[in-house]
């Protein structure tokens, strides 16, 4: 079933006090689909994985994981998922054999912890105690520990924050081993290069409430700038070409661009150069990241949320 | 329950507590140091004598000999004697710091043969109470004989002395009792206290949540490996009590419940503790404060009988009181009547720290 949704949140609310951490948010998880959750510190993803994990307990709303209630199911859930929490900790003086042992054996599971610590990449430090492990080494042992079960769904809470680029990537690895295996990966990142490369799916996450959600290329068609073709060419150049075609020119520095929205505009916009007779230099085309469709979403809302406090903000002074 | 799960936890308890030099110091070696240093301080004060000195102004007469024999045979005295070159012996024994003495006067044989009183002088010191007692018992005994044999009588009554209890019993074999109990209260106390916080801070009870490992389950394990040490430190302690200073307790099947219930109970209570506190240095402060009055005040060093009585009602409301008295009337007295109530006391004891421990425990936050 490809299409059944492992994952199903709906009106999640999660309030300390006056602060709602998470603040009403709506998403669905599909089977075998690597889902990111992306966003700054404080945005709410540690709070929403830990209500899917069973950990916290959501002030409204509801949330289903395999069809099961996290905190009421949560022993039947518990052998079917694998979490690894966010900075995760383990017993000082147990090395990983061990603490994969103790795990295999707790979740009835037998399992040899050599093939576990290859697949992490973890073999060599089989025999440390923990706390002689470096920080990715820490999160690798956490991934091992989260996989003893084979579980059908796991919760990645930022698994690589922190570490190197090489132990990052090592975690990566894993990660799309898992995908390939049919395994759904629920991961939070504020990693934008991250959830680009590994996600299916992303939802942006800002003050509790989810502000863009899709697949990394949807999120970037629908909010971020069109593509940009930039021509190192005298100014006069844009002035012909404004002429010319019936697209958005400008002059950025030494830089004529012209902004397209169709492969096909690619063409038309270099023959119109090349007809126009002006010598140019060099031609490139950007366009957005999920990074800078990232910041700019998640800018505008810090403004709008600025503006909205100085606006409030002398009502409560005194004249 | 699941107790290949207890087992599993057990084992990995056992092992981070193993690999640990601090807490085993604390739970194996620690008590072994307290009883050789008490057992080296406290091992030649069994039945005690008490130094007398003797200054025989008399010339070594037989009669003044015999007398000094039946000083001696009293058997609470240890005779020193001074020689009359010394001079007066009261100004003597102040400059030996006040300890008690006699003069027997000259002419101590001649009087007696002439029928004529002698006044023995004896010295005390008026700040020691019980050993000026001892004195003068022993000398007013003596001079008893020495009448007793010129008036041509002979003794019908003798005294026989013996210890309480069944066998002569020295201060090791009340220290042993007292070393079994500080094990079983101090390495509980002083771990779990800390890793009920340190889990709780570090997320481990978070992380063992997400497994099929139960609560229920993870304090068992913890009071079994609690339970063992226990039991090492209770053979250390009677090994080396029997081995170094000749104590005469052993083991008796009533000594085992103590060594079960007992960690029961201060794992709970140390659970209770850690896991109430808001972080681990102040989980440290209220461990801390359970531990060291219930150390001292419990019978552990010193035996309760000797407290005064506002502080014996203290020690009545402790929990180790009864682990400690419940052992000493299993060990020492063979009381067995007394040391069940004493268990009857733990048992309930436990079971209100164990539901408590279990209640207040979360391994998962709200």
């Amino acid at each position: 079933m490809p299409t059944e949704n492992v994952v199903e949140v709906r009106g999640l609310v999660k309030s300390y006090g006056p602060l709602r951490a998470v603040d009403g948010i709506d998403l669905t998880v599909r089977r075998g689909e690597v889902f990111s959750f992306l966003g700054p510190n404080g945005a709410g993803k540690t709070t929403t994985v830990e209500i899917l994990e069973g950990l916290r307990e959501p002030t409204e709303g509801s949330a289903r994981v395999l069809g099961l209630d996290p905190r009421a199911d949560s022993a039947r859930l518990i052998r079917r998922t694998g979490v690894i929490p966010q900075d995760f900790r383990f017993f000082e003086k147990i090395t990983p054999r061990e603490a994969i042992a103790f795990y295999a054996g707790l979740f009835g599971h037998p399992k040899d912890p050599d093939v576990l610590l290859r697949q992490v990449g973890l073999e060599e430090k089989a025999n440390d105690r923990f706390e002689n492990l470096s920080g990715g080494q820490k999160q690798k042992l956490g991934l091992a520990l989260a996989l003893v079960n084979d579980p059908e769904v796991i919760f990645l809470d930022e698994p690589t924050t922190g570490l190197d680029p090489q132990a990052r990537r090592a975690i990566w690895e894993v990660i799309r081993t898992l995908r390939a295996r049919g395994t759904t990966v629920f991961l939070t990142t504020h990693y934008l290069e991250e959830a680009q490369v590994l996600s299916d799916r992303v939802a942006i996450i800002q003050h509790g409430r989810i502000i863009a959600l899709g697949t990394p290329e949807e999120i970037i068609h629908r909010y971020g700038r069109p593509e940009v073709l930039q021509l190192e060419a005298p100014p006069a150049l844009a002035t012909l070409l404004r002429k010319s075609l019936a697209l958005p020119v400008r002059v950025e520095g030494d830089q004529v661009e012209v902004e397209i929205s169709r492969k096909e505009d690619v063409l038309t916009v270099l023959t119109a150069v090349q007809a126009s007779g002006v010598p140019w230099q060099r031609v490139t085309t950007t366009r957005d990241t999920l990074e800078d469709v990232f910041i700019r979403l998640v800018g505008k809302m810090d403004e709008a949320g600025a503006r909205a406090e100085a606006g409030t903000a002398p009502e409560g002074r005194d004249p | 329950m699941n107790l290949r799960r207890v087992y599993l936890s057990f084992q990995t308890l056992a092992r981070t507590y193993l690999r640990n030099r601090v807490g085993l110091f604390f739970a194996l070696v620690f008590p072994v140091i307290l009883i050789l240093l008490f057992g080296a301080i406290f091992s030649n004060s069994g039945p005690t004598t008490t130094a007398l000195d003797v200054q025989n102004l008399d010339h070594q007469s037989p009669d003044s000999r015999n007398f000094t024999a039946l000083l001696n045979q009293t058997g609470v005295l240890s005779l020193t004697f001074v020689s009359p070159g010394v001079g007066n012996l009261s100004a003597y024994l102040a400059g030996q710091g006040g300890t008690p003495g006699i003069v027997i006067p000259a002419g101590f044989q001649a009087n007696l043969s002439r029928d004529q009183p002698v006044r023995v002088l004896v010295y005390t010191n008026p700040t020691d109470g019980s050993q000026s007692g001892i004195v003068e018992g022993a000398v007013q005994g003596a001079i008893n004989g020495m009448n007793l044999e010129k008036a041509g009588g002979r003794p019908y009554v003798f005294l026989v002395g013996l210890n309480v209890g069944s066998t002569v019993y020295t201060y090791i074999d009340y220290l042993i009792p007292g070393l079994i109990g500080f094990s079983i209260l101090t390495s509980p106390m002083f771990s779990v206290v800390n890793i009920a916080s340190e889990y709780k801070k570090e997320k481990i009870f978070r992380q063992l949540s997400l497994t099929p490992l139960t609560r229920g389950e993870w304090l068992v394990s913890a009071i079994l490996w609690f339970i063992v040490l226990t039991a090492i430190s209770a053979f250390l302690m009677i090994g080396i009590g029997q081995g170094l200073f000749h104590a005469h307790v052993g083991f008796t099947l009533l000594l085992l419940p103590f060594l079960v219930i007992g960690p029961a109970l201060f794992v709970s209570l140390g659970l209770l503790a850690g896991s109430s506190a808001k972080d681990p240095e102040s989980a440290a402060v209220v461990g801390n404060l359970i531990t060291f009055p219930m150390m001292f005040l419990a019978g552990t060093f010193f035996p309760v009988s000797e407290f005064p009585p506002w502080l014996a009602a203290v020690a009545h409301v402790l929990p180790l009181y009864y682990v400690i008295e419940g052992m000493n009337n299993a060990l020492l007295y063979g009381n067995v009547v007394a040391s069940l109530e004493d268990l009857l006391v733990v048992t309930v004891l436990t079971a209100i720290f164990f539901t408590a421990a279990i209640r207040a425990f979360r391994w998962r936050e709200k």
